[in-house]
């Protein structure tokens, strides 16, 4: 079989400095199914916009069946015949499946709208791939499954032979998994491509032919998928590069601060999110909670931090129940927070660097001085933090969109930090920063473990997790699947076998992990 | 002054600009003498102390409606109201300055009080919408306009006309009541004083208080505001609140200061000129009291120039609508602006 | 009470809503068609207003009504194109866009009404046209029917047709399905290939139509004349009346004929020993109650910082 699409040194750079892609090669046989893996942040879906059209590359250079291609937009890469289900589908809710098909290119009769023909060409296109949907259903009634295979559907209406499948399963029941399997084999069989990403690795073995793999941004091996198992694929998505090393000394964990009993939620589509959750984080202890992205690590954070309400179950901080309590109450108690989306809730961007440093405290009484701030005492406050969190600004007046994203990070770290919290909730701390503001963040919370206070890390970056936790749990699936009481007796091997759901430990085990 | 801020006043000289040039056009085509009226229109404004006077005197209320619009824009609350708290302020201060008798200087200030008390709830009916039924504050503070406006008249011709005046106007108010006047052979009145009072107290709140500071967080980032700690939903209210108290002072000062009896017959607009001089002043107080002069100014030379000339005056609104819309606009000059950012990272060694 | 519903149930009340709701109808649509397409158009009440006036200049200067009636639509499609040029491709918020249309609105229209007819209150010294009013065949002879829905306006029934006809649009043709498609989802629109700002564009001056329609009806059919600030905020109560009807046309035209009915009843309950103010106040007053029992139907969740301390 040939190549059909190759990418050289791709490099793509996002304006705000994260390096999504560095040289990246990557080359596709036409008729395969061809997994590409990697954690969150490897820079899978970066590198399918760019091949999708949807995101522009500085390097590198794009080869359909070995003639180069200029792809700047998504309309483009469809007229070379790429095709994209996106994760997010693409759909209009309100209309029919049928008309979701043709939207952009539909059938007329006397300048009206053909509906029948519409409903004609989903029915030919939906038999010939035996991918069956019901044209005349609204997209917005129809099981998740069903809207992908209209997605896929439109991808092959407009002459995709190569699709590109962001994720697909992961919303997908096991049954509607293996039905959409079947579907994809059998596209293959009748000559498409299909690019399938994933972190499921059972699934990667079970239906692609090859994988590519990718770390950090970087390509880091392509194997036929008998050549590898599981456990080696995991070890590569992983991989640990380079240490973080950090020294630190063994924690000391006194009595607990967080104790979450029992925390079940379930979200606005009524889906349980988190299951009968149960967990301690004890003073002077950093714990982890490692997982896949979208186990319910987001919830669990706006629950404990006063940003979600309406779970069951009870949550105490330092014997306080927060049930009752509002974001400032939950503070008050000594809970410090370091966001994990720092654009929406970290920072406010249009601010200064001053007036984001204390978004926390700014009604402090030693910030005030009878009805005004007192802006001497908060000014060398302010000074005094930029210098002890080395912030890079020339100002501390500036606006906090001028800084770079390690400084922002550093603003909130400082923030957050400065109040001296006996509770942190630090959520994706380090995620898409320089290495030097992120070793520094990982120095303070340390720092601040040796000087007493309890620390949750929720983290899908496992260096990050292995190297600064205490203790660990791990999430799948909106449960605790495994608890390590001491950390220098994980292996990351392991650890990625728990995250996939590929293990569990024994309800005893994980139960330890509640200390009260 | 960094990059951003000078690029956002070149912008808004620039629109100023467009929209002059766009205002000699007009003339050109409407008018027999087209040189004569642009002049006046420019330069009649400083042509002697009355008219200079009638700059001031026009400022005023708008400085009070942009400094009320400017509070309830920071919070990012849509809010139009201005306008009817403005009228029913001018409304109450009337009740007060003809059936009250109080010495000079308490008079005026009760009577204002009473106004600004009126006004803060004619904006907090808005506020109070929002919070309770998630009601837009845009649509309900426009229908508010025209209530309160129908309510006021209704307590003008019920209860406080003058069967004797030809107009239908209300009775005399007390000498006591009224603001004295400044400036001979102008109608310069005190209010200017406290226009500039409440310019120093309404910087002071935004920019110097914790109440003013959660405000101005909660208009520019709501999720950050309320992952802080800040309490939004107050927010939500008092600054509406107090952009109505601050229409209020500016409709009761504005009867006061400039007429003997209460004779609008509808809205002044200057509520809705609030926006416009917000939105130049870029909703920042110290910059209100420039935006209101140059819209006052604009607006006496197109008076000067419809006495004098064939052009009439209300060609300033189109020149105004143009104003808002070129400075709103953020793609407008946008190529320019992203020049200067390259050029700023690059001083600042960024780029290299 | 009696008293009040001895003018409610009554033919001529019926016939009065009908009478009425025309403008906020118009309105409603136009409102309708940009929302449709994902752009809130606040600028319906000085679009409307500007519609009323180009109308009756282009009635009286030529003489012909056909020719006042595509005046009034130019002058509302050429001020729907000012706002889609600033917001779609300037970028200016259309909200703000939307007000200073409005203000644009409410100040030219005088400034050219004495450009043209030499007073600033009233277009009384131009001859413009007016629409006729038509009696519908059979319908007009059935008792009470008749007196309600036949001798209306010409443009009544235009409104009320645009419901079908808009309807039929967006349901029905490409156009449509593609105005639906970029109102609900953008990004799913863009990714077939479709232009998000054309189809948006197009839909605000769809709108700038409606608007003229509205305009025309105004000035050559309610009245027969323009006066200043005619519009009166039915501009502004077409949104709300297009909010509450769920952006169907169905819906809208229910909405609309309850906020004809306020109007109606403010205009009938004059007669009344009711101050007139307090009669005036109705529509307004109904437009906020509608919109508040629609909104608190839509209120999302609590979110916990909203709740702190109100305890």
């Amino acid at each position: 079989m040939e190549e059909i699409i190759r990418m050289e040194g791709i490099t793509k750079v996002y304006p705000n400095g994260v390096v999504a892609n560095n040289q990246v090669d990557f080359s596709i046989t036409e008729g395969e199914i061809h997994a590409l893996v990697g954690e969150n942040g490897a820079g899978k879906s970066t590198l399918m916009k760019v091949l999708f059209g949807q995101e522009q590359s500085e390097e590198g250079k794009i080869f359909i069946r070995g003639r180069e291609v200029k792809l700047t937009s998504s309309q483009n890469a469809i007229e070379h015949g790429i095709g994209m289900v996106h994760q997010h589908f693409m759909l209009v809710p309100s209309l029919t499946v049928a008309e979701n098909l043709v939207l952009g290119k539909e059938p007329t009769k006397g300048g009206f709208l053909d509906f029948d023909k519409a409903v004609e060409i989903t029915k030919e296109l939906s038999e010939q791939y035996n991918l069956i949907v019901e044209p005349e259903a609204k997209v917005e009634d129809i099981p998740v499954g069903k809207k992908q295979k209209v997605e896929i559907l439109k991808a092959l209406c407009r002459g995709a032979k190569i699709l590109i499948l962001d994720e697909p399963t992961a919303v997908l029941t096991p049954q509607e998994t293996s039905e959409l399997f079947r579907e994809l084999i059998e596209l293959k069989n009748k000559g498409h491509t299909i690019i399938f990403i994933s972190h499921k690795l059972n699934e990667v073995k079970e239906i692609c032919d090859r994988v590519t793999i990718m770390r950090r941004g970087k390509n880091v091996g392509v194997f036929h998928i008998d050549e590898i198992s599981t456990e080696e694929i995991s070890n590569l998505m992983m991989g640990k590069e380079m240490s973080l090393d950090i020294q630190k000394k063994k924690a000391e964990p006194k009595e607990p601060v967080l104790s979450v009993d029992g925390l079940s939620y379930f979200n606005v589509v009524g889906r349980q999110v988190l299951k009968d959750v149960s967990f301690c984080v004890r003073a002077g202890e950093i714990l982890g909670v490692a997982g896949v992205e979208g186990n319910g690590q987001k919830e669990l954070v706006e629950i404990i931090t006063g940003l979600q309400v309406d779970y069951r179950g009870t949550i105490n901080i330092l014997d306080r129940n927060i049930d009752k309590l509002s974001i400032k109450g939950i503070r008050g108690l000594g809970v410090g927070h370091i966001p994990e989306d720092r654009m929406t809730y970290g920072v406010a961007e249009l601010a200064s660097v001053e007036e984001n440093l204390i978004s926390n405290r700014y009604d402090d009484s030693n910030f005030q001085n009878k009805l005004l701030m007192d802006t001497d005492t908060i000014d060398s406050w302010t000074a005094k933090t930029i210098d002890e969190y080395i912030i890079k600004t020339d100002s501390s007046k500036r606006l906090v969109k001028m800084l770079s994203g390690g400084n922002i990070q550093k603003v909130v770290v400082a923030r957050e930090l400065s109040t001296d919290p006996k509770l942190l909730i630090a959520h994706q701390p380090t995620r898409g920063i320089d290495v030097g503001a992120a070793n520094f963040i990982h120095r303070k919370l340390v720092d601040m473990r040796d000087t007493g206070a309890a620390i949750l890390l929720v983290s899908a970056d496992l260096n990050e997790i292995m190297d600064l936790s205490d203790s660990l749990i791990v999430m799948y699936e909106g449960e605790i699947v495994a608890y390590f009481e001491d950390m220098s007796k994980v292996t990351e091997e392991e650890l990625g076998l728990y995250m996939l759901g590929l293990k569990r430990q024994s309800e005893d085990e994980i139960g330890r992990c509640f200390h009260a | 002054m960094h990059s951003e801020s000078k690029f956002e006043v070149i912008r808004t000289l620039v629109a100023i600009l467009i929209a002059l040039l766009l205002a000699f056009i007009i003339i050109l085509f409407v008018s027999q003498e087209p040189i004569t009226a642009f002049l006046k229109l420019i330069t009649g404004p400083f042509s002697s102390l009355r008219h200079f006077g009638n700059i001031i005197e026009t400022a005023i209320p708008l400085i009070f409606t942009g400094l009320s619009i400017s509070v309830m824009f920071q919070a990012n609350q849509f809010n139009l109201a201005a306008e009817g708290a403005f009228f029913i302020g001018g409304v109450v201060a009337t009740i007060a300055a003809i059936h009250f008798n109080l010495p000079p200087v308490i008079h005026p200030l009760v009577a204002i009080v009473l106004g600004a008390v009126a006004g803060g709830i004619v904006c907090l009916i808005s506020a109070l919408l929002k919070v309770k039924w998630n009601a837009s504050e845009l649509v309900s503070s426009l229908m508010l306009n025209y209530i309160f406006f129908l309510l006021g008249i209704y307590i003008i011709n019920y209860f406080l006309r003058d069967p004797n005046a030809g107009a239908m106007v209300s009775y005399q108010f007390k000498d006591n009541a009224m603001l004295s006047r400044l400036i001979p052979r102008t109608r310069i009145h005190t209010g200017l004083f406290i226009a500039a009072l409440c310019i120093v107290l309404m910087y002071l709140f935004l920019y110097r208080t914790k109440w003013g500071y959660a405000l101005r967080m909660t208009g520019l980032n709501q999720s950050f505001a309320e992952y802080s700690g800040i309490n939004t939903v107050k927010v939500i209210i008092y600054s509406q609140l107090l952009g109505g108290i601050t229409a209020g002072i500016g409709g009761a000062t504005e009867i006061l200061g400039m007429y003997n009896r209460f004779q609008w017959q509808a809205l002044p607009q200057y509520g809705f000129d609030g926006v416009i001089v917000a939105i130049i002043a870029r909703n920042n107080p110290v910059f209100i009291p420039i935006a209101a002069f140059f819209l006052a100014y604009l607006r006496i030379g197109a008076d000067i120039m419809s006495r004098y000339t064939d052009v009439q005056n209300e060609m300033v609104a189109v020149i105004q609508a143009v104003m808002i819309m070129l400075i709103a606009a953020q793609g407008f000059l946008a190529k320019y602006r992203h020049k200067m950012i390259v050029k700023g990272a690059k001083q600042h060694g960024k780029l290299s | 009470m009696g008293n009040l519903a001895s003018i409610i149930f009554t033919a001529e009340f019926g016939y009065a809503i009908l009478r009425v709701t025309t403008p906020i109808l118009f309105a409603a649509m136009a409102a309708l068609i940009s929302d449709r397409a994902g752009v809130i158009n606040i600028g319906l009440e000085g679009i409307m207003l500007m519609g009323a006036l180009t109308g009756v200049i282009g009635s009286a200067f030529s003489g012909s009504l056909w020719i006042g009636l595509i005046s009034a639509i130019l002058g509302g499609v050429l001020m729907a194109m000012l706002l889609a040029y600033f917001s779609l491709y300037l970028k200016t918020d259309i909200i703000l866009g939307g007000v200073a249309l409005n203000l644009m609105s409410s100040g030219g229209t005088i400034f050219i009404l004495y450009l043209v007819a030499h007073d600033k209150g009233i277009s009384s010294s131009l001859k413009s046209g007016v629409f006729p009013q038509v009696d519908i065949p059979l319908i007009k002879d059935i008792p009470v029917v008749g007196e309600i829905f036949s001798g209306h306006n010409i443009l009544t029934y235009i409104a009320f047709l645009s419901v079908l006809v808009i309807y039929i649009f967006l349901y029905k043709t490409p156009l449509g399905l593609r105005i639906r498609a970029v109102g609900e989802n953008k990004d799913a629109a863009a990714s077939v290939g479709i232009n998000v700002r054309r189809i948006q564009f197009l839909a605000l001056v769809l709108s700038g139509v409606l608007a003229g329609f509205g305009g025309a009806y105004m000035s050559m059919g309610y009245v027969s004349w323009f006066s200043r600030n005619m519009t009166a905020g039915r501009g502004f109560i077409a949104l709300a009346a297009e909010a509450m009807g769920r952006g169907t046309p169905l819906g809208t035209m229910l909405t609309s004929l309850l906020f004809g009915f306020a109007d109606a009843l403010s205009n009938s309950l004059q007669s009344l020993r009711v101050p007139a103010e307090f009669v005036q106040m109705i529509p307004y007053i109904a437009t906020i109650l509608g919109l508040v029992v629609y909104s608190n139907q839509q209120k999302p969740k609590k979110v916990k910082g909203e709740m702190e301390e109100s305890v």
